[in-house]
């Protein structure tokens, strides 16, 4: 259906950096670092922006828990970005962040830019694919890679 | 109409919302000039409303308008609280 418009996030979304039903993960904190050590892994961005991003949540507060369920944290690229990239999670057990009403988190997708408007394609994909009708909910429901490929 | 979009880095959520504003605002017709910018220097940047969502919204301090965004990927709940200003400045 959204074959073109999503074709960004399709090929982001590399098996490298989903994973789905991820259990163990109890605080925002451990959450962050998670969905940015899968960035790291695939070369996007250094150790650095992972601690700036628990820093941006430390700080700044849940405000990345941008609609019910659904959490995406990131932080300024300073350098630590090699290129635009984003991870996603769905989690097995959703974790409270502390927002006022979009509590508790079930999907995580991290997000970095490389530069300060460099990502702003990136965004527009996600949020007209995020904000799609009942999509966080079938995002927290889905079993396979496959079917996540399906969804975007 | 002048929009600043506000988060905690001006780099993410308030691109985002600032994106959809711009979106709205074209189909009712109005221009709409807008900067997403960060907690940090929103103040003295002259405007007529500010959007933000709600956990920032709260630590916003100043005389314009300020939409409390909660679900920044909720268009149509955005085109809601948008529309009184849209429709004003259209008259």
């Amino acid at each position: 259906m959204n074959t073109t418009k999503n074709s960004t996030l399709r090929k982001m979304l590399t098996r490298k950096v989903v994973r789905l039903g991820v259990e163990g993960l109890k605080t925002p904190q451990e959450v962050i670092a998670y969905g940015g050590s899968l960035l790291e892994q695939a070369g996007k961005v250094n150790r650095q922006y992972i601690t700036d991003m628990i820093s941006a949540y430390e700080s700044l507060g849940p405000y990345i828990v941008m609609a019910p369920g659904l959490a995406m944290p990131h932080a300024r690229p300073g350098g630590n970005v090699a290129e635009n990239g984003i991870s996603f999670l769905q989690l097995k057990t959703p974790v409270a962040f502390q927002h006022s009403f979009n509590d508790p988190v079930k999907i995580v997708i991290t997000l970095a830019g490389a530069s300060d408007d460099g990502h702003i394609d990136l965004l527009q994909d996600l949020s007209s694919f995020l904000g799609g009708e009942g999509v966080i909910e079938q995002l927290s429901q889905i079993t396979s890679y496959e079917e996540l490929m399906k969804i975007i | 109409m002048r929009i600043l979009t506000v988060c905690g880095m001006g780099f993410g959520t308030s691109l985002m919302l600032l994106m959809t504003i711009k979106e709205i605002g074209k189909k009712y017709g109005a221009a709409i000039e807008g900067e997403a910018v960060d907690l940090g220097s929103y103040k003295g940047k002259p405007c007529d409303l500010i959007a933000a969502s709600g956990e920032i919204a709260k630590q916003i301090q100043t005389d314009v308008p300020v939409l409390a965004i909660k679900n920044l990927l909720n268009k149509a709940d955005i085109e809601e609280q948008l529309k009184p200003f849209l429709e004003k400045k259209g008259e």
